[in-house]
C-alpha cells in the first residue's frame, strides 16, 4: 500500500520534473510546484495592451446606446460621433473650425515655450536672473490661467491677442520649471571637468550646460504641449465664431451631444498627437540615453 | 617635512614642476591641510597615500585650483598645463568618445590628435561611440587618453583606478606606466593602494593629517615584481599608515 502510494507521487511528480532536468523525481525532496517562486512584480505589458482599456469602454458605451439604456441626448453614440465627424469633415465646416483652434493653439505655445526658455535661461545662469525671476514665475504658477481671463479681457479685449497670450502664459511655466530646475541641477562633477579643461563661460554653456538642461526642457515641453490644448477649451468659450471649443459650445445650445463628442475626440487625438511628436524629437536628439538601456 | 630634506632630491630650480610653500588648507575653520612645503621635480612620479580623511584629495584639489572656496594660506607654482583624472571618469553623456577626448580643445589637428590617443589607450574604433555604451574600464581609459592628449606638464589623477575592478586595474596599471613613459608629464597620483603607489611611483609620499609624514623614493628596478625589496617598501609604508599585514 505504501509503496504503492509511494510511486503513485513519484509519478505525479516526476512528469513536469523530468521534463525540465531529465532527472528522476525521487532524487529531489520537493515536489515542482513548490519550487516555483511566485512572481511578486507584474510582468510587461504587450505592445497594444495599453488600448484594452479605452477599446473596452468605446464597446460598452456603444453597446449601452444601441440597447437605448444610453439617451442620445445625454451622450451619442461612437457610431454617431463617428459618422457626424465624418459628415462635418466632408462639409469642410471640421477642417475650418480645427485650423483656427490648432493656430491659437501653437502660436501659443511657440511663444510659450521661447518665453519660458529665456526666462529659465536668464534665471539658471545668473544669480541676478534668479533673484529677479524665480520668485515672479513661483507666484504666477500659484495663480490659474483662468484666474487671469477678466484681467486679459481688460486688458487686450476678447480677441485673439487675448487668447494666445493666455495660452502663452499658461505653457511658459511648465517649459520654466523644468528647464530652470535642469540647468541649476547641472552637475558639479561636470562644472569641475570644465574647469580643468579651461573651458571658457561660453564654450561651457553650449557645451555643458544647455546639453545637460535638454532632458528638462523636453519634460517641459511634454507638459506644455497638453497644457496649450487644456487652456484653449475654455477660452474658446469666450467671444469666438471659429474652433473646436466654439463648435462644442454651439452644440450644447442646440443639445447635439454627437459634436460634443467629436470635439472631445479631437481634443484626445491632439493631445496625444503632440505628446507623441514630442517624445520621438526628444527620442532622437536624447538619443545618446538609448545605450543605458542595453 | 618636505622634499629639501632629501638633499639628494633637491631639485634644479628650473627642473621644478610643482613648488609648494606653508599651503594651508582649512575647513570651517578646522585645518585638513598643512602647512606643507613640498616639491615636485620635472618628470618625477609622485604617488600619495594616506588614510582616508588625511588630507591627500585636499592636497591634490589644491595643486589643480579647484579648491576655491577653501580657507587657506600659502604659496602654489603650478604649471598652467596640467590635466586632472578624477576616479570617475567624467565623460559628458552627450558627447561622443572623441568629442570627450578632445573636450575644449581648439586647435586645428586636434581630432587627429584625439584619435591617436584613443588608439594609444586600446580603443581605436570607438570614436562614435556614445560613454554609456562602453564598461566602466573603458570610459576610465577614455578619461585617460583626455588627459594625456592635451600633453600636460602636470598629471593629476584623484584615485583614477579606485572604482575599477582588480583585473582591470592591473591592465590599466600597466597602460598608465607605459603611457607615462611616453609623455614624460610631472605626475601626482593619490591612491589608498600601496602596492600601487610602490608598482608606480618614482617617489611615495604618505599623508597623515594634513602632513607629509613619510617622503622616501622608490628605486626599485621596473617592472617591479613583489620581491623581497617591494616587500620591505610595502611593509615600512603600511607601518606609516598604522596598518599591520599579518596575513
Amino acid at each position: 500500500m505504501s509503496d504503492q502510494s509511494h510511486a503513485l507521487i513519484a509519478t505525479a511528480y516526476s512528469a513536469p520534473f523530468a521534463a525540465i532536468a531529465g532527472v528522476p523525481a525521487q532524487a529531489h525532496p520537493f515536489p515542482p510546484a513548490q519550487r516555483k517562486l511566485p512572481k511578486l512584480a507584474p510582468g510587461r505589458l504587450p505592445t497594444g495592451a495599453i488600448l484594452f482599456g479605452p477599446v473596452a469602454l468605446v464597446v460598452l458605451w456603444e453597446l449601452a446606446s444601441v440597447t437605448g439604456w444610453l439617451s442620445p441626448k445625454f451622450l451619442a453614440a461612437p457610431s454617431t460621433a463617428l459618422f457626424t465627424g465624418f459628415e462635418l469633415l466632408q462639409s469642410g465646416t471640421l477642417a475650418e473650425h480645427f485650423l483656427a483652434s490648432a493656430r491659437r493653439a501653437y502660436l501659443g505655445l511657440g511663444i510659450g515655450v521661447a518665453i519660458g526658455l529665456l526666462l529659465a535661461l536668464a534665471s539658471g545662469l545668473s544669480r541676478i536672473g534668479e533673484a529677479s525671476i524665480d520668485g515672479l514665475v513661483q507666484i504666477k504658477r500659484a495663480i490659474p490661467t483662468l484666474a487671469l481671463i477678466p484681467l486679459a479681457i481688460l486688458w487686450l479685449g476678447i480677441g485673439e491677442a487675448m487668447k494666445v497670450a493666455l495660452i502663452a502664459s499658461s505653457v511658459f511655466v511648465p517649459i520654466y520649471i523644468n528647464t530652470h530646475a535642469a540647468l541649476r541641477g547641472i552637475d558639479i562633477r561636470h562644472v569641475e571637468l570644465a574647469r580643468s579643461v579651461g573651458l571658457t563661460r561660453g564654450a561651457f554653456l553650449r557645451e555643458v550646460a544647455l546639453p545637460g538642461a535638454l532632458p528638462g526642457f523636453f519634460t517641459g515641453l511634454r507638459l506644455a504641449v497638453t497644457t496649450c490644448w487644456t487652456a484653449l477649451v475654455v477660452l474658446e468659450q469666450i467671444n469666438t465664431s471659429q474652433g473646436i471649443g466654439y463648435l462644442m459650445n454651439r452644440a450644447r445650445d442646440y443639445g447635439q451631444t454627437d459634436i460634443i463628442v467629436v470635439g472631445l475626440a479631437i481634443y484626445a487625438v491632439l493631445g496625444l498627437g503632440s505628446d507623441f511628436a514630442v517624445r520621438l524629437w526628444e527620442r532622437k536628439a536624447l538619443s545618446y540615453r538609448k545605450a543605458l538601456a542595453s | 617635512m618636505n622634499a629639501s630634506a632629501h638633499p639628494l632630491r633637491l631639485p634644479q630650480p628650473d627642473a621644478l614642476a610643482v613648488s609648494l610653500r606653508d599651503v594651508t588648507r582649512r575647513f570651517s575653520g578646522r585645518s585638513v591641510l598643512g602647512p606643507l612645503s613640498l616639491d615636485f621635480a620635472a618628470g618625477e612620479f609622485v604617488a600619495l597615500i594616506g588614510r582616508s580623511g588625511s588630507g591627500k584629495s585636499t592636497l591634490l584639489r589644491a595643486i589643480a585650483g579647484l579648491d576655491d572656496g577653501v580657507e587657506g594660506e600659502g604659496r602654489l607654482t603650478v604649471p598652467a598645463d596640467r590635466s586632472v583624472l578624477f576616479q570617475d571618469s567624467r565623460l559628458l553623456p552627450w558627447k561622443t568618445v572623441l568629442q570627450n577626448v578632445v573636450f575644449g580643445l581648439h586647435a586645428e589637428g586636434s581630432d587627429e590628435r584625439g584619435k591617436r590617443a584613443l588608439a594609444d589607450v586600446g580603443l581605436a574604433g570607438r570614436e562614435a561611440a556614445w560613454p554609456n555604451a562602453l564598461s566602466g574600464g573603458e570610459q576610465q581609459r577614455v578619461a585617460l587618453a583626455r588627459s594625456l592628449v592635451r600633453q600636460p606638464r602636470l598629471l593629476l589623477a584623484d584615485e583614477p583606478f579606485g572604482a575599477l575592478d582588480a583585473l582591470t586595474r592591473i591592465r590599466m596599471h600597466d597602460l598608465l606606466f607605459r603611457l607615462i613613459r611616453q609623455h614624460r608629464p610631472t605626475v601626482l597620483l593619490v591612491t589608498h593602494d600601496v602596492d600601487e603607489a610602490i608598482k608606480l611611483a618614482d617617489r611615495v609620499l604618505v599623508m597623515d593629517e594634513g602632513r607629509i609624514v613619510v617622503d622616501r623614493p622608490v628605486s626599485l628596478a621596473h617592472p617591479r615584481a613583489k620581491d623581497a625589496g617591494f616587500d620591505v617598501l610595502r611593509g615600512e609604508l603600511l607601518a606609516a599608515l598604522g596598518v599591520t599585514d599579518t596575513i
